[in-house]
């Protein structure tokens, strides 16, 4: 528990009001900073040279045809690459599954990049790449996750000698005894499909190293923690000799722009051949090799419960094919431990995480890094718990919710769950749009003719980012450090710029700093600038992943800001002859509590902190400049010898209720009605969250129906493009009503929680049980996402006619 | 995604065009681009020349030429989605094309395009050869003219030959009581069709159907048109039973393709449903219709 | 290969391979960087520009194609540095974005659609903006930016003719 721990209390005259986002005026007018944009004197382009095979040993490489296209300066492979840099980070212990930007020796899916061409421009290196003419020979290979557990399954990497990187089981409480008493079981497999949230910008970087300063310089389109470190090592470059540049904005990634192979191989060609490099991957290129695959994921569940329905306890084995190398991916197997009960009281669980390699691109990490299958897992579990017992699916949940009063609660495996009022939300939600209605709606659509289901999902957003799942899965590693920071300096003019310290793709994170900044020094948030440090200038951040920004970030702009009004408060006290306790700040000011025309203005303390040091307190530093770390609330554990850890901080929660029609004569699911109540604490911004919300459920509705990277029997890709690879359009998604709930955390700086996965974590779930309920009049259940619509209709067909 | 290198021409006049195609082997013509570019940024397709036809003014039209409309061939699709005589005379192919990709394609894309690209999902196939349209090309200095249903031989595979150019489509307009329906599905709107099916009715006084065309589009490597339950359906009252028996029939014939998106199976079966509800549509719009 | 584009009003002399599309040439050449490669195959649609007034991909249209043309792209739709035009403020005020990638694109989807189309309803802007995909919003304040912006176009005082 935090010793100095502040809360604001409302009403609040910035947060929470309906302001604009500050960033969308540049992007409006086309004056973004992308990746693409920057333009480098002397800049040269990559292409790539990729695997046609699933697995294959590369025996030859033939650069002189490509090194004779005209404009073509280089052509690099693997063996040059990898004997100048140290391989790629990993989370788990798997020394001998390597991870390199470029293949070496073996090729271990088709679209695995293995040459690099370097030329004038992208079309000549294209050129050139075509030129350069491999030899391989194919290898056995395997594709399937169950598959790849047989004995005598390929082996994706020899040395390893398994294609297993992570089985490790955890049992919290009494499992097998909760079993065996509960007078009910019930097992489901249910499957994740292959997809992700594939932003419409893939990863680009330009890199330009300096000799003279011997830094290399970094732009990218990047969201990940310790890039800049992850650079280092591997380019074997002290931390001080890169310098990410921040303030480049990133087209999207939700998860995903990890793109630590695209930058080792610019930063490696740069240093190599002296002038900037750029790598912007074209789609073919992300699609099949770059960080555009999430989770793939089969899940075996077993529950035990009572005739009215109440969970006891879960056994659940998640297994997930996690391509062919071990980036973070398997991590995604961690992150769900700190909600494995989602929002319902389950007293104990047994949860097998197995990671496996195939002969599939690598898995990236995915917006809300693994928690959108579980919650998928758990809900669908519900549903077919409820229909067992022959119970309402609304009133099952209801029985197994945590309740308001039991808060905050402790789940079986260690986390916390801070606050939170589940029933309210779902009140609400219902309130606005009656269950009766819905269900006379689904019967009304089933009477003229077709499959008609209402689908329910009530997820929780784990948020803040105690990633202490790395241990969990890693016990080499002992990290407990989840840091953010904000650097406020006014300057002599008495204007005041904030620092944040990394990244942003859409959030908003210049907003978030400037509001908590403006709230707590009560001035206009618009007139304080933020500004993106590079990384040399920078102060710690962990980046914007496990929704954490609004927590972390939001409380070292909180802190900062709160340091600044108290140094600005002493000066004036100081200067105005008075003791510290009758100073009172408002507004920028400071007045005396017993005379109130007895003041100093913000410009006086201003003038005293930059030109006045006879006036200052003694001791105390000139000017006007603070700073503040923050750690992670509640962070600071590692995981008990039982297994146990405490895990993000806060929850937020989401109820979805949906209703689905089904044309049963084509399968094509439509979604008729979309409600989803959703309480993140304090909002800071509400159009920030709204949007948030809104982008989530797209993004579920995504999975569950649309999006899947597709593999033949050959190993191939079938979905390499746009043209298969199937994104919602704005026709796709429906009009959501969001209906508001707050339950603010006690452990914030504002009640905030985080809401940067909102509607991913629930909606594939909502829309699965949906359809669910509407075949079940003919008995199919489908289980395996996306639920492609020809899929459906050979389902409805096959049933009808039995 | 860069294409290949070529070089580019932009002829004054269709027989200019035809020269320079004659020129080079690998030399294509390009009017919309919105299906030969992408396959050039994939390096699918690899013109040497493209010879750039969508400025020649003869070749942009929509003329009534009194028992038919004859369109150029690199009219924008959106001109025809636009024209009032395409909406008067030619009542499915209004009704196809704004099935036709999105908004921002239909800006860019042709009709002689589409046609002569020959995709086994596309609209305007599926209604030139539902419509036994005329096909017009220029080949060595003459213009000959070649039937919807001799001109696809495979998917995107035509019988207009090496160094011709299409130059217009000619659709007969029918008259009487007529009706028309397009149906098609997808995974989402704007998607190439995974089933489509189109149909046009003309029925006569008694309300009995004096003639229809029923064209199917995205089940066989490139459209067709159900001949044998055109026929078991003529001088019938077009009866559900009558229908589904007679598609069923027809379709039992065909060979479905299968893929990432449908089975076989599905598109058979879809193929009905769809041929039958584009039947009931016509049969109702024609009754509508005076 | 030498040739002339009209592009936001101004001609320009370009001398590209003749493979440059559109967009490429107007990023790489003409350093007009609001048109954005997404997919590069004329799906995603954030390459969108005007071309004659319409809506249209231009990283389908190779840039000799596009002599004799008027290409409007962001920058020709933006009234002045720093001043926002009502399409644009209405974005702003829905925050009908938030990563910024596909804006570009939407905000001339909704300029082609609004130049025809004062009034439009809740489907017709969907469909308007149905070929543009967007991956952060959900597509829902953007429609509202558009009918925003739409309602706020249609109350400006327009001038009669005399």
């Amino acid at each position: 528990m935090r010793q100095d721990s502040k809360q604001a209390s409302k009403p609040f005259r910035f947060v929470s009001t309906d302001r604009r986002v500050r960033e969308d005026r540049r992007f409006v007018a086309g004056k973004g900073n992308f990746v693409a944009d920057i333009d480098l004197p002397n800049m040269k382009h990559v292409a790539l040279v990729t695997c046609p095979y699933p697995a294959a040993r590369i025996k030859s490489i033939d650069k002189s045809a490509a090194l004779a296209v005209p404009g073509v300066h280089y052509v690099l492979d693997g063996h040059e690459l990898a004997g100048a840099t140290e391989p790629l980070m990993t989370g788990l212990e798997t020394p001998n599954v390597p991870r390199r930007p470029l293949a070496v020796d073996v090729a271990r899916y088709a679209g695995e990049w293995v040459v690099a061409v370097v030329a004038d421009t992208r079309a000549l290196a294209e050129d050139a790449a075509e030129q350069v003419k491999i030899e391989y020979e194919r290898l056995p290979y395997v594709l399937d996750a169950e598959k790849a557990l047989e004995k005598d399954a390929a082996l994706v990497h020899e040395a390893h000698g398994t294609n297993v990187l992570l089985d490790k089981t955890f049992v919290w409480g009494e499992v097998d005894k909760d079993f065996a008493d509960s007078p009910r079981h019930l097992s489901l497999r249910v499957k994740w499909g292959r997809s992700s949230t594939v932003p419409i910008e893939t990863f680009g970087v330009v890199a330009n190293w300096d000799p003279w300063r011997e830094v290399l310089d970094v732009w990218a389109s990047i969201q990940m923690p310790r890039y800049n470190e992850q650079i280092s090592n591997a380019l074997r470059l002290p931390g001080t000799g890169v310098r990410v540049h921040y303030d480049v904005d990133v087209g999207g990634s939700y998860g995903v722009k990890r793109g630590i192979k695209n930058t080792i191989l610019v930063g490696y060609l740069t240093r190599r051949l002296g002038f900037p490099v750029r790598l912007i991957e074209d789609r073919l290129e992300n699609m099949r090799g770059g960080d555009a695959h999430g989770p793939e994921r089969v899940f075996d569940v077993e529950v035990a419960f009572n005739d009215e329905g109440i969970i006891r306890s879960m056994k659940m084995r998640a297994l997930d094919n996690v391509g062919a190398y071990a980036g973070r991916s398997p991590f995604q197997l961690g992150k769900p431990i700190g909600a494995i009960v989602g929002p319902y009281k389950i007293k104990s669980v047994q949860y097998r995480a197995m990671a496996v390699t195939t002969n599939k691109t690598t898995q990236e990490a995915v917006r809300a890094f693994g928690q959108g299958p579980t919650n998928f897992a758990i809900e669908r579990t519900m549903d077919e718990v409820a229909n067992a017992l022959g119970i309402d699916r609304l009133e099952i949940r209801r029985r197994n919710l945590v309740r308001h009063e039991d808060f905050p609660y402790e789940i079986p495996s260690g986390s916390v769950y801070d606050s939170g009022n589940y029933e309210a939300v779902i009140d609400k939600v219902l309130a606005h749009t009656s269950y009766e209605d819905l269900k006379a709606r689904r019967d009304a659509l089933r009477a003229e003719g077709k499959l008609a289901g209402i689908g329910i999902a009530a997820c929780l957003e784990p948020s803040g980012g105690n990633a202490t799942f790395e241990a969990m899965l890693n016990p080499k590693i002992n990290t407990s450090t989840f840091m953010d920071s904000c650097r406020i300096h006014v300057d002599a003019n008495g204007t005041i710029t904030a620092t944040m310290h990394t990244t942003s793709s859409g959030q908003g994170h210049e907003t978030l700093v400037g509001t908590v900044v403006g709230e707590v020094l009560g001035l206009d948030p618009d007139r304080i600038r933020i500004t993106r440090p590079d990384s040399l200038n920078s102060l710690p951040s962990g980046t914007p992943v496990g929704s954490r920004m609004a927590i972390v970030l939001g409380g070292a702009a909180f802190h900062a800001a709160h340091k600044l009004k108290d140094k600005v408060t002493a000066i004036a006290a100081h200067d105005l002859g008075i003791p510290l306790e009758r100073a009172v700040y408002a507004n920028g000011s400071v007045h005396d509590r017993d005379a109130p025309d007895n003041k100093r203005s913000w410009a006086d303390i201003v003038w005293i902190a930059h030109r006045n040091y006879h006036r200052m307190p003694p001791g105390m530093e000139p000017g006007l400049a603070v700073s503040h770390i923050e750690q992670v609330p509640g962070g600071g554990n590692l995981p008990t010898p039982d297994q146990r850890v405490k895990m993000y901080p806060c929850f937020s929660f989401e109820f979805h209720l949906i209703l689905v029609s089904i044309d049963p004569d084509l399968g094509a699911p439509q979604i008729e009605c979309y409600r989803i109540g959703h309480d993140c604490g304090t909002v800071i911004n509400p159009k920030i969250v709204r949007g948030m919300t809104m982008g989530g459920i797209a993004h579920g509705i995504g999975a569950a129906l649309y999006e899947e990277f597709a593999y033949d029997d050959e190993g191939q890709l079938m979905a390499q493009s746009f043209m298969d690879y199937l994104l919602p359009s704005a026709h796709e998604v429906p009009p959501v009503e969001i209906i508001h709930h707050e339950t603010p955390s006690p452990l914030t700086v504002l009640g905030q929680k985080g809401s940067g996965e909102s509607g991913y974590l629930g909606s594939a779930a909502a829309v699965a049980n949906a359809v669910n309920d509407a075949l079940r009049p003919l008995n199919i259940s489908v289980n395996t996402l996306p639920l492609k619509l020809a899929k459906l209709g050979d389902a409805i067909a096959e049933a009808r006619s039995r | 995604m860069k294409a290949a290198p070529f070089e580019y021409s932009r002829p004054a006049t269709v027989d200019e065009a035809c020269a320079l195609l004659a020129a080079d082997a690998n030399a294509r013509v390009i009017a919309g681009g919105q299906t030969l570019v992408p396959m050039m940024a994939m390096r699918l397709a690899r013109p040497t020349r493209l010879v750039d036809i969508a400025r020649i003014a003869d070749l942009s039209y929509i003329k009534d030429d009194g028992d038919g409309v004859a369109i150029g061939a690199a009219t924008r699709q959106c001109l025809a989605e636009r024209s009032a005589l395409v909406k008067a005379k030619l009542p499915l192919l209004a009704r196809a094309i704004p099935w036709i990709g999105h908004t921002a394609t239909r800006a860019r894309g042709t009709v002689g395009g589409s046609i002569a690209n020959g995709d086994p999902a596309a609209e305007l196939p599926l209604i030139a050869v539902t419509l036994a349209a005329t096909l017009s090309y220029r080949a060595d200095g003459a213009t000959e003219e070649m039937p919807a249903d001799e001109f696809y031989i495979g998917p995107t595979i035509t019988n207009l030959p090496a160094g011709g150019i299409l130059t217009a489509v000619r659709f007969p307009v029918w008259s009487g009581k007529v009706g028309t329906g397009f149906h098609e599905v997808n995974a989402r709107s704007s998607d190439f069709a995974f089933v489509s099916a189109a149909v046009q009715l003309a029925l006569a006084e008694d309300g009995s159907c004096e003639r229809i065309a029923i064209g199917i589009g995205a089940v066989t490597d490139f459209p067709v048109r159900l001949a044998s339950a055109e026929e078991a359906l003529t001088g019938t009252k077009l009866d559900e039973t009558a229908v589904r028996d007679a598609l069923h029939a027809a379709l039992a014939d065909l060979e479905p393709m299968e893929d990432l998106h449908a089975s076989a199976e599905y598109r058979r079966r879809t193929a009905l449903v769809l041929g039958a509800r584009a039947i009931a549509d016509a049969k109702a719009n024609a009754q509508g219709n005076a | 290969m030498r040739i002339k584009l009209n592009v936001n009003g101004k001609e320009h002399e370009v001398d590209v391979e003749p493979r440059t599309t559109l967009l490429d040439c107007l990023r790489d050449v003409l350093n007009l960087k609001g048109a954005h490669a997404g997919c590069e195959h004329g799906v995603c649609g954030a390459c969108t520009v005007l071309y004659d007034g319409v809506a249209v991909r231009s990283c389908l249209i190779f840039a000799p194609q596009a002599e004799g043309s008027a290409i409007t792209t962001i920058e020709g739709v933006t009234p002045a540095p720093g001043e926002l035009s009502p399409v644009q403020d209405a974005f702003c005020e829905t925050h009908g974005l938030q990563c910024g990638y596909c804006t570009p694109a939407m905000v001339l989807a909704a300029h082609s659609l609004l130049a025809g189309n004062p009034e439009p309803t809740r489907e017709e802007i969907v469909e308007a903006i149905s070929g543009n995909i967007c991956r952060c919003t959900g597509y829902a304040q953007i429609v509202e930016a558009i009918a925003l912006a739409a309602e706020r176009m249609r109350g400006v005082n327009r001038p009669t003719e005399l």
